[in-house]
């Protein structure tokens, strides 16, 4: 028996560690090869180091504006992350109770997460497709100038690119608060309610700080997720694009180490977002519990 | 629940209020991101299939030369003849691997994390060196394996060194098998957290008390850890099996556009803007991914194990 057990540890961790090589290897590969000196290549060997690459990534070097592109994806993440908290906490606070409606608006939500996104998309573009025809109809009937002049749709960024977005972010959101609600103790709330706080001091003073490293949770989820979106979007970003897109089409144009830069620069900016939420995270965690073992149980 | 309240019968119909009011409200703002962007475009989507279509624009019309189109020459039985069938089954070709190498992998490092790694503080830190990936860029974690998987790559030059292969091996990248590789790649984590999820709930006593019964470890394996995780496999598994059966961005970059799928059927599609055929195909799809779904809640029901 004890035999087995080792044998089974073993096997484990011989697997798992060759999964975090298969996990982090070809990423640490491309960090490597976008110091590559100004003559190497796609592979190995590194042909001297240098920061070639990264000079000619700023410079543009015929390639699209991927400063523009890298700034857009910055803004919609930040939107997305704080329409994403916004809305899955004041989700999740009434999902605590029954309402009308919730189980269905839980379902909704479970499905959006496993329809294949490319659908999605596609019914989004139709939406604004639609509604770009209806304004342009109202436009030539009502003889509203703007619209017959300049009008040209409604599939923009931070209409349909936004919401599209939204769809993928937001059910990791209210899985979350679930998640954080299921092992929340309903008495802390009580007692305050009982010492005459409003609803709205209960919320503030008590479930906020408890829940607060959760959000960071969510607000990482918001932010990442949007940042490096792809197959939703890709339908409706309208004219302009985000960083992803671009890069996917650079995937089929660009060979040059370029490209390796470009992947160092947004894993690093990925994983600086990563490492602020989850040192905030445990900050914030340590605080409350220091507080709550300090305030419920002074012994 | 208006009638209700009217005919007043209910001895908790002042609490309906109350839950019509706050709740309502508070989840008002995250149901209408999902009307204006989940239920309408799907309804749209289904609406628009049976529309008619030029080079240039999109006539409202109830017609079935969408679908018809679809399946142009499949029933002839001539499987060449039909691109459609061709195109779904090896859709379900990389569903099957996909779903089948991310199961056993995925399994494997829950277990290793429920079961063989004591310390919390450990666990936590090794399950989010598995998930921190998931929130780097895909794109990005496709294109780094060219530099292993290429022609002159790190793989090749170490076969070629040992001897095992004479001239480079061609099909390491951009061909069926890194595609693949990508899809494990990418989504064996959607495997890891619900069967992990399901791990921790198993109470360690059941363990214990099959150990001094004088079950073997195997046995154990198969006869309590196994079925205690069912519907974290479940999860798992509708997770992979749609966003397989959805991917066009997956074997576009790692089959260097030479394979076909039906999103990119669709992709093509919208970009000469047939719209209403690529809303055909998109019905078809959804409706082969609910059913397929189905089947697997079916075969575990959910519900019941939860």
């Amino acid at each position: 028996m004890m035999h087995n057990k080792k044998f089974s540890f073993y096997l484990c961790l011989s697997v798992f560690i060759a999964f975090v090589f298969f996990l982090y290897g070809p990423t640490i590969t491309i960090i490597l090869l976008s110091f590559q000196g100004p003559e190497g290549g796609l592979t190995f060997p590194m042909n001297g180091i240098s920061t070639h690459w990264f000079t000619k990534l700023f410079e543009g070097g015929g390639y699209v504006d991927i400063g523009a592109a890298f700034r857009r994806s910055l803004l919609l993440g930040t939107i997305v992350m704080v329409l994403t908290v916004v809305l899955s906490v004041a989700a999740g606070m009434a999902f605590r109770k029954r309402f009308l409606g919730s189980d269905t608006l839980f379902y909704l939500t479970i499905s959006s997460l496993i329809v294949p996104s490319i659908i999605l998309s596609l019914g989004i573009a139709l939406e604004f497709r639609l509604l770009d025809e209806t304004i342009k109809i109202i436009g030539a009937t009502f003889n509203i100038e703007w619209i017959l002049n300049d009008f040209q749709t409604s599939l923009a960024m931070f209409s349909s690119g936004l919401g599209a977005q939204l769809t993928w972010t937001l059910p990791f959101g209210l899985l979350i608060m679930f998640a954080v609600f299921n092992r929340f103790d309903k008495s802390l709330e009580e007692a305050a309610r009982d010492l005459g706080a409003s609803p709205w001091q209960t919320f503030t003073n008590i479930v906020l700080p408890i829940i607060g490293p959760s959000i960071l949770g969510i607000a990482l989820f918001g932010f990442t997720l949007s940042y490096d979106e792809l197959a939703r979007s890709s339908q409706v970003m309208g004219a302009t694009n985000t960083l992803p897109l671009e890069l996917k089409g650079l995937t089929t144009t660009v060979t040059t180490p370029v490209i390796y830069a470009l992947g160092t620069l947004t894993t690093a900016v990925s994983f600086c977002a990563i490492f602020i939420f989850l040192s905030l995270f445990l900050v914030f965690r340590n605080k409350a519990n220091k507080r709550l073992s300090k305030e419920v149980a002074p012994e | 629940m208006v009638r209700r309240l009217e005919i007043g019968a209910l001895p908790c119909d002042k609490y309906l209020i109350m839950k019509l009011n706050w709740s309502f409200l508070l989840a008002f703002p995250f149901f209408s991101v999902f009307a204006l962007f989940f239920i309408i475009p799907l309804t749209l989507t289904f609406i628009v299939s049976f529309w008619d279509y030029t080079e240039y624009s999109i006539i409202p019309d109830f017609i079935w030369s969408n679908y018809q189109y679809i399946f142009e020459g499949c029933f002839d039985f001539n499987v060449d003849a039909c691109l459609t069938f061709r195109t779904y089954a090896s859709t379900l070709f990389y569903c099957f691997f996909a779903w089948l190498l991310t199961l056993i992998i995925g399994f494997t490092v829950a277990f290793f994390l429920a079961f063989h790694v004591r310390s919390l503080p450990l666990q936590i830190a090794l399950f989010l060196l598995c998930t921190i990936p998931f929130w780097t860029s895909n794109v990005i974690r496709m294109v780094s394996w060219i530099p292993l998987l290429g022609r002159n790559g790190l793989f090749n030059e170490f076969l070629l060194n040992l001897g095992v292969i004479q001239s480079p091996v061609e099909w390491f990248l951009y061909s069926p098998f890194a595609v693949l590789l990508a899809f494990v790649h990418l989504y064996t984590l959607f495997m890891i957290v619900p069967i992990f999820n399901s791990m921790i709930r198993i109470d360690n006593s059941i363990i214990e008390a099959a150990y001094d019964s004088g079950s073997s470890g195997l046995q154990i394996l198969t006869n309590i850890i196994v079925p205690l995780c069912k519907p974290g496999i479940l999860i798992g598994s509708i997770f992979v099996i749609t966003v397989v059966m959805g991917d066009f961005i997956t074997i576009g970059i790692m089959g260097g556009q030479q394979i076909a799928s039906i999103g990119k059927i669709i992709q093509v599609e919208m970009s000469y803007l047939q719209l209403p055929a690529a809303a055909a195909n998109a019905v078809i799809l959804l409706t082969a991914t609910l059913l397929m779904i189905f089947a697997m809640t079916r075969i575990i029901d959910i519900r019941k194990e939860l």
